[in-house]
């Protein structure tokens, strides 16, 4: 057993870049024809620049693909619209459909749609309701040590700063809080909706399956899942949380194991309506490893915060040293299992757009055939096999926050006495 | 400047608050729309298939256990009967050769008896024929007697004479 669990974890770690072709390959340039790209240092910027001006840059073009955004890409000139619900204070909540942006030709009050996202002109003299917007400009500025991407939208030739949305990063991580809150569906909200709606149409198939079957033995689809679930009860739960408690906590992480699956799955499909990054957002695992520490830690028994606070059996002064380490591993736990998560589904992402990127560096943006084909060939084929790979890491990377938010539960809820008291008898 | 880009562009980094609100929402439904709706129900409908396979194998082979207890009990029975019909036989054969014996027995006695009777019956015979000859030879003797001294009496010497010879035959003592 204690190998298998290492053996799985070496595995996991073996393929720590999971990979999702995020989209197909036609949309590598977004369509915004209208940017009147400012072409200081960096030339085409975050995959805006268009065909006939500025090279192909493939960072930018993989970092706007693995982003979240407003609208689906189907393919050149062609979104599928969602639905917008923003928020800024002192201006309240604006509802809407993305499509009423025009993909960046309209502002309205004040909204602006940026590289498939929604910003905010935060200047109080922009106008209010529907507006033309000549275009959107990149500069980089100096905030303080760093250099920082701004946008602005340009309107009756003033340009207008842009406020991206609010991120809760506190700065760190180059975001912040901003001029307005962004909860729309967006692409990543409206994959997990349609993986809950997805899991919730499967389940009741299965359900409807075991009323059915009653005495029977398992049919259809219900054996199909069947497998799974006793897999995730006889080789997740029960050993990890122990016979008595893992009952309880079946149903968390089922849902855990299933949504990431999924989640992980669509983002598999490289077109609508698969293709987005949702478990290689830090937002997405960020909330799924706060979920995992709530049930950690408010199932924790008297053993556990025992354990935590002031392990037994060790001398006073080592219990100094290990009471902040233990504090702290509360928090490390499930840190761990967000980085992780994200980590691996957004560097498979990255891969695969990047190998997908081949075609258009060795096809020099379209100024040489054969090496577009050449590309193509070797990115198609990495591509495949890539994919594959992701397969597994879309099960593995579900199937290891599920065994890993078990296995603290166990921690959380097992009961020490049997050992003591074998210790204790063990040395008479 | 390209690390700066990179970073600044790599916005899955960035929590955004729209995208945790609805996670954890949508991860609240599904947990709780599926726990209620299909994972307990599974649970317990697995527990139950399970704890109705252990019954039947309990079941089999309580069935099995009593089935041979059964044969052996059979046997035993088998056993008994057998003995039992060794032990009457053998009682029969007992029954018999003590019937027999005793039948040979009586016959004998009775043979015994029978012949005994008839010993005795033909004593009896034989002293009653003897009684009645020595009765007829009595009277016989008497008649001869009676005629002899008919006869004898007509001469008086003659008589005496006899009467002599009788009391000379009385020997006494």
């Amino acid at each position: 057993m204690e190998f298998k669990k290492l053996s799985i974890l070496v595995f996991a770690l073996a393929f720590s870049w999971g990979m999702l072709p995020a989209q197909d390959h036609g949309h590598e340039q977004d369509d915004h024809g209208v940017e009147t790209e400012q072409h200081d240092e960096h030339g085409g910027e975050a995959g805006h620049g268009s065909h006939d001006e500025g090279d192909y840059d493939p960072v930018g073009t993989v970092m706007g693909h693995i982003a979240d955004a407003n609208e689906f890409h189907v393919w050149k000139g062609v979104h599928i619209p969602l639905p917008l619900i923003l928020y800024a204070p002192g201006q309240g909540w604006t509802t809407g459909l993305s499509s009423m942006f025009e993909h960046g030709h309209t502002a309205v009050d004040g909204y602006v749609l940026n590289h498939g996202r929604v910003n905010r002109v935060a200047d109080p003299s922009f106008p209010k309701g529907e507006v033309h917007i000549e275009g959107i400009t990149h500069k980089t500025e100096k905030a303080g040590e760093k250099d920082k991407d701004v946008y602005y939208a340009i309107h009756e030739g003033r340009e207008y700063r842009l406020d991206p949305p609010s991120t809760v990063d506190g700065g760190f991580l180059g975001g912040g809080i901003t001029s307005f809150y962004d909860f729309s569906i967006t692409k990543n909200v409206f994959t997990m909706i349609l993986a809950a709606l997805l899991l919730i149409w499967l389940f009741s198939a299965v359900a409807r399956g075991y009323e059915k079957n009653i005495h029977k033995a398992p049919s259809g689809i219900q054996s199909f899942i069947e497998v799974f679930f006793v897999f995730i009860r006889d080789e997740v739960t029960k050993p990890m949380i122990g016979p008595k408690h893992y009952e309880r906590f079946q149903p968390f992480i089922m849902t855990l194991f299933f949504f990431i699956l999924f989640c992980n799955l669509l983002g598999l499909v490289p077109f609508f309506p698969g293709s987005a990054n949702v478990t290689g957002n830090l937002a997405v695992t960020l909330t799924l490893a706060v979920f995992t520490f709530l049930v950690v830690n408010l199932n924790g028994k008297k053993d556990y915060w025992e354990h935590v606070f002031w392990m037994p059996g060790i001398p006073a002064w080592v219990k100094v040293i290990l009471t902040p380490v233990e504090v702290l591993s509360l928090f490390i736990k499930p840190f761990s299992l967000m980085i992780r998560l994200f980590a691996n589904i957004s560097a498979g992402h990255i891969i695969i757009l990047s190998l997908i990127g081949l075609v258009f560096l060795f096809g020099d943006n379209g100024r040489s055939v054969g090496g577009a084909a050449g590309g193509a060939v070797i990115g198609g084929l990495f591509t495949a096999f890539m994919n594959l790979i992701e397969l597994l890491v879309a099960f593995l990377q579900a199937f290891i926050f599920a065994i890993l938010t078990a296995s603290y539960i166990g921690a959380a809820v097992e009961e020490h006495h049997h050992h003591e008291e074998e210790a204790r008898e063990g040395a008479h | 400047m390209t690390e700066v880009l990179f970073l600044a562009d790599f916005s899955v980094i960035k929590p955004d608050p729209g995208l945790i609100f609805w996670t954890a929402l949508i991860f609240i439904l599904v947990w709780f729309v599926l726990g209620r709706m299909a994972f307990r129900p599974i649970q317990n409908a697995l527990k139950q298939r399970e704890r109705d396979i252990q019954n039947a194998l309990d079941e089999a082979r309580k069935a099995r256990q009593e089935m041979a207890n059964l044969k052996a009990e059979n046997e035993e029975l088998l056993k008994q009967a057998q003995e039992e019909r060794v032990k009457i036989l053998k009682e029969a054969k007992e029954a018999r050769d003590t019937i027999i014996h005793e039948a040979r027995e009586k016959a004998k006695a009775d043979a015994h008896k029978i012949v005994e009777n008839a010993k005795h019956e033909i004593e009896n015979q034989r002293m009653a024929a003897v009684v009645d000859l020595k009765n007829q030879i009595g009277l016989l003797s008497i008649e001869i007697a009676e005629k002899v001294l008919r006869r004898q009496l007509e001469d008086k010497q003659g008589q005496e004479k006899f009467v002599k010879s009788l009391v000379d035959d009385i020997k006494l003592g």
